[in-house]
């Protein structure tokens, strides 16, 4: 079995590219203006996005904008499109922010809708209710960008009843965003009269760059 | 190919090996205690692991010094599995996964000593602090999908083993209860202030608890132990409904459950369900249960002793349900007295023994993410 990338986004910091094409947003220092470019951008209209911790609002962003422009969606069955992630920082950016509620006795206000994104998986789970995808899940968590490991894990996915996959790297520590996400399918004639790049570690790296 | 289970651990307040943890079940001794807990000083019911007990045992451990609790409670598990297994990590064919939701988030904290580096609250890096202190040559992996973490591990691990990537896969499931994810539940008013009581009709929410446990993963026949069961087949999915909210109609747990038991239409002799006593996940679960057909078949949830030991729980009830089975023993669902889920399930009221030949497993979390596993001798 072949596997394919058909699709990707790459964000770093405020840059976003998508499959080698550079989208030009106003330029930002603060975060939480670069994701509401972001959104404005790809008319995401999803009213559910402005109340999202960082990690799921960049998730969204560059899954959004892999998914945008194709046809992933319609020809792959959403119960067989798994969802596997990698990061680094897990959910930590958001963890500071429960953590800062509880630190002092006197100002002691913990808020489930804060607490609720303290867990890395939880932007799997806003991809999978946005886009009504229930395959399987899985999300690592590794010390930097490691290409073998998110493929071997892609791999041993599509070994079980998965066709199709979102995989990526979806990272948001201290300020800054870091993801590469990508859209995966198994090679067949169709999809390779598009364009594609070869799910290995060498293109991963370099989509990653 | 065939893949097993092999040797295990689980150290919690019930006990530091399994042996001590199943005896302690059995003689329905509970982990779950009443605490005055956090800067609010409330009363909640919590499985704690007491100083008492790490410190006598962190005895074992060189430089203990240098290791949070959590990563001393991990050495310990791991080494009781190294020495009953014989296997190394410095072996190349050897994995160490680690499974856990929070790790070590208690460094986060201004009431923690400094002796450990903040660093470490990142989950990789306690996981890299205990696999250097086993030489381990393969660097670990981190799996952190909420409460499904643990049982999503022991299915990578068989997954793993099957394409060929290694020969044992050693699976740890560790999280403390801290004041970060007391203060959580707490204010999603999940958090019962007595005993648990899964699948009851006055259930009123979850007791948070902390564990760590470790089961060996293999493909190695030889030099099994007496628990050991095949680890047939597992699969995850998700309810694409709700971040927090279990799915009314159960769709991800019953997916999993299908796609697990697709091709394997074995008897199930025995559920070991996720069941945290919650109203609506257990209501879910059991909705889920009927609707893949195991009506009639004795179910239990163990969060009744040892409350939710979130990324160490699916890894502690696999072990537990093993060790259990190899006495051929169904477990009491402790803290269940009348029903009180509308799916059509049996829940195992006292211990009793009976032949068990299969077992399935299953979790849910947050995230909307479900997993299931079928164990057979």
């Amino acid at each position: 079995m072949e596997l394919i990338i058909t699709s990707y986004c790459r964000i770093k910091n405020n840059r976003i590219v998508v499959k080698g094409v550079e989208v030009t947003l106003p330029k930002q220092d603060v975060p939480s203006y670069f994701f509401a470019d972001a959104y404005k951008h790809f008319e995401m209209n999803y009213p559910k996005f402005h109340k999202m911790d960082n990690l799921s609002k960049l998730g969204l962003i560059a899954s959004d904008a892999a998914l945008k422009g194709n046809d992933f969606l319609q020809r792959n069955k959403a119960e067989t499109t798994a969802i596997i992630m990698a990061n680094k920082a897990s959910s930590l950016d958001t963890d500071r922010i429960h953590q800062q509620s509880i630190n002092d006795k006197d100002h002691y206000l913990p808020s489930p809708a804060t607490f609720v994104y303290t867990l890395p998986n939880i932007v799997i789970g806003e991809m999978a209710i946005k886009h009504k995808l229930t395959g399987e899940n899985l999300f690592c968590i590794c010390d930097a960008f490691d290409a073998q490991l998110l493929i071997d894990h892609t791999q041993i996915t599509f070994d079980q009843e998965t066709k199709s996959a979102i995989c990526g790297w979806v990272d948001y520590d201290n300020g800054n965003a870091d993801s590469l996400i990508y859209l995966v399918e198994i090679a067949s004639d169709s999809i390779k009269n598009t364009n594609f790049i070869p799910l290995n570690a060498a293109a991963l790296d370099q989509l990653y760059k | 190919m065939e893949v097993f289970t092999s040797y295990h651990n689980i150290i919690s307040p019930l006990g530091f090996t399994s042996k001590e943890n199943y005896s302690s079940v059995l003689t329905d001794k509970l982990g779950v205690k009443p605490c005055q807990y956090g800067k609010q000083n409330e009363t909640f019911c919590l499985s704690i692991i007491s100083d008492e007990q790490l410190n006598s045992a962190s005895q074992k451990i060189k430089d203990a010094v240098l290791f949070s609790k959590l990563e001393k409670l991990s050495i310990l598990s791991i080494q009781d599995v190294l020495d009953q297994s014989g296997i190394s990590l410095s072996d190349p064919k050897t994995l160490l996964i680690y499974s856990t939701t929070k790790g070590n988030i208690d460094l986060l904290g201004n009431s923690i000593k400094q002796s450990i580096s903040k660093e470490r609250a990142y989950l990789s890096s306690m996981a890299n602090a205990i696999a250097n202190y086993f030489n381990a040559v393969n660097k670990p992996l981190v799996i952190s999908n909420a409460c499904i973490s643990g049982l999503l591990a022991i299915i990578t691990a068989q997954r793993l083993i099957k394409a060929g990537q290694y020969e044992n896969v050693l699976v740890c499931g560790g999280d403390l209860v801290t004041e970060f994810t007391v203060s959580g539940f707490k204010s999603f008013n999940a958090l019962s202030p007595n005993p648990c009581k899964p699948f009851d009709a006055r259930r009123e929410g979850i007791n948070l608890g902390e564990a760590v446990a470790t089961l060996l993963v293999t493909k190695n026949k030889n030099g099994l132990p007496n628990s050991s069961m095949q680890i047939v087949n597992g699969a995850s999915a998700n309810d694409a409904n709700h971040i927090s909210g279990p799915s009314r109609t159960g769709d991800g747990l019953f997916k999993s459950i299908s796609q697990t038991l697709k091709n394997n239409k074995v008897k199930i002799d025995t559920i070991s369900a996720h069941g945290t006593a919650t109203p609506y996940n257990d209501e879910m679960e059991s909705v889920a249960f009927e609707r893949a057909g195991l009506i009639n078949i004795p179910v239990n949830s163990l969060k009744g002793y040892y409350g939710h030991t979130l990324g160490a729980a699916g890894v502690l009830e696999t072990v537990l349900t093993l060790e259990a089975a190899s006495h051929d023993q169904l477990i009491r669902s402790a803290g269940f007295s009348e029903m009180g889920v509308s799916g059509k399930i049996e829940l195992i009221k006292e211990h009793q023994t009976s032949n068990i030949k299969t077992f399935l497993k299953t979790a849910s979390g947050f995230g909307g993410c479900n997993v299931a596993a079928l164990f057979v001798k």
